[in-house]
């Protein structure tokens, strides 16, 4: 039987991937100005973010109106909760995003500290878990989300490794030292972009099975 | 793995290889004792089968809800808990329905003395043409209590126990029609706890009631439940989740799905219960 209630959740269902959409151009764009050092990109970044709040405004005022006159039950329940959950996460992610642009901007004032090897990969491997998340979302994958779950300990690793090769910057000469601080945060920024990406696979398997993973011992996740 | 498409044209995956159903019948793990287990119960008005093989167990002190569409048997299976349909010609059930662990369809039963340890109050508040101490009394009469001392201690712990006693204590010799409905309905309560039961089964005890008078009903449900095992039947399915410990799901005459009722209502198991639950049946 169609519900009128389908409809609403379709609607929210729709800006919420379209709030999806604009967050993943903004963490490529960060991408871009940061290898790129190209200052405008940056500060159109920075510009877009109100975009992106303005769509978690509308959606969380859509998804209340919808629990105050359906009080949805089961699945619409676990949807409504994992949209409450996941719309700030992807709200944060973009301003991990405008982050970047921020230290790009400071970053651009000054010569390139050097050619880096970790970082790029780094943002890449967020931007991937970030994009597959919303996939897991759109197709309610709980084996994706637990994929996507499942890469987030490389991007640790390889956090830590962008902050030692920045410390050898750093000891190398004491001038490279405020510009590997502002790269150190880079690299953080992504590491979050990536725990946000996690946090949203967390909610596609609530969704997908009722299962809360989240603070779980991995051996129990399954 | 159950997946659930977002896409509400097709099947969700977990009816793909539908297993019997066979529904969970037990409380959950802490040891609440059982206060009416049923096993294996069938219910026939004449030829119609209206019941089908309901087994389950219903904890005491517990509120437990039976929800379902019309015609599903919720209201059948409740009142064959106090043999309520023996009145009904024609009508007859098989299989087992214990309370305390006795079965409550032996020969030999006192009918009786079964209805008044399982009270039972109805959708239509239906008072007696009386005062509203008289609604009260007058079964404990019939129960033989005589004294007038001991008379009114009952009808005013009855009232008291219903929440009803500060709106009545200086009306009670009224006519019980001159009560609002919700106040009837109440009264009705007070009734049926006035004879001491163990059970109340409460047969959509608010839905003909305005919402402040629902909130009361249920706000008593909630206290009753310390001292009683009450079994309610609602159509009403907020009215389940706010109420019930446990859910049990009717379709067709048989149970579809018994559980936590916040089992049933985030995560229900059966691909039945979670389309009715979410209101997307027929």
């Amino acid at each position: 039987m169609h519900r009128h209630f389908d409809k609403d959740i379709e609607d929210i269902k729709d800006l919420l991937l379209r709030m999806g959409a604009m967050v993943e151009d903004a963490i490529s764009e960060s991408i871009r100005a940061l290898l790129e050092r190209d200052t405008s990109l940056a500060e159109e970044v920075i510009r877009n973010d109100d975009r992106i709040d303005q769509m978690e405004l509308d959606i969380d005022r859509r998804t209340l109106e919808l629990i105050a006159k359906m009080q949805p039950a089961a699945v619409d329940l676990r949807f409504v909760a994992a949209i409450m959950k996941i719309t700030p996460e992807l709200e944060r992610i973009a301003d991990l995003a405008q982050d970047v642009c921020e230290r790009v901007i400071e970053l651009n004032r000054e010569p390139q500290l050097k050619a880096m090897n970790a970082i790029p990969r780094l943002a890449h491997d967020a931007q991937t878990m970030v994009r597959q998340s919303l996939d897991a979302f759109v197709r309610v994958d709980a084996n994706l989300a637990r994929q996507v779950i499942a890469m987030d300990d490389n991007v640790d690793q390889q956090t830590e490794q962008s902050f030692r090769e920045l410390l050898t910057y750093m000891l190398e000469d004491p001038r490279n030292i405020s510009r590997a601080i502002r790269m150190t945060f880079v690299g953080k920024y992504f590491e979050r972009m990536a725990d946000g990406a996690t946090n949203i696979c967390e909610m596609v398997v609530y969704l997908a099975e009722g299962k809360m993973i989240k603070h779980v011992h991995e051996a129990d996740r399954i | 793995m159950t997946t659930i498409s977002m896409d509400r044209s097709t099947t969700p995956s977990h009816t793909a290889a539908a297993p019997p159903i066979v529904p969970e019948t037990k409380p959950p793990a802490q040891e609440t004792p059982i206060k009416i287990r049923v096993e294996k119960f069938d219910f026939y008005y004449g030829e119609a089968k209206a019941l089908h093989g309901i087994s389950l167990e219903v904890p005491e002190r517990q509120v437990t809800a039976f929800i379902g569409p019309s015609g599903c048997g919720k209201s059948t299976f409740l009142r064959s808990i106090n043999r309520m349909n023996d009145i009904i010609p024609e009508a007859r059930g098989e299989g087992t329905i214990e309370i305390d662990g006795k079965d409550i369809y032996a020969p030999g039963t006192d009918v009786v003395a079964l209805r008044r340890r399982v009270g039972m109050v109805f959708q239509k508040s239906n008072p007696f043409p009386k005062s509203i101490y008289e609604n009260i009394a007058y079964g404990l009469r019939i129960g033989g209590v005589r004294n007038k001392r001991q008379l009114n201690e009952i009808v005013e712990q009855s009232l008291i126990r219903a929440a009803l006693w500060d709106e009545v204590k200086d009306r009670l010799h009224e006519s019980a029609f001159a009560l609002s409905g919700g106040q009837q309905q109440r009264l009705c309560i007070a009734r049926a706890l006035a004879v001491d039961p163990e059970i109340l089964l409460m047969d959509e005890p608010a839905s003909a009631l305005d919402p402040i008078a629902t909130t009361k009903i249920e706000e008593l449900i909630w206290d009753l439940k310390v001292n009683y095992t009450i079994v309610i039947v609602t159509h009403n399915m907020q009215q389940a989740a706010r109420v019930s410990d446990r859910t049990a799901f009717f379709m067709l005459g048989r149970l579809v799905e018994y559980s936590d009722t916040k089992t049933i209502f985030m995560n229900p198991k059966e691909k039945m219960t979670e389309d009715y639950v979410t209101g997307r049946f027929g």
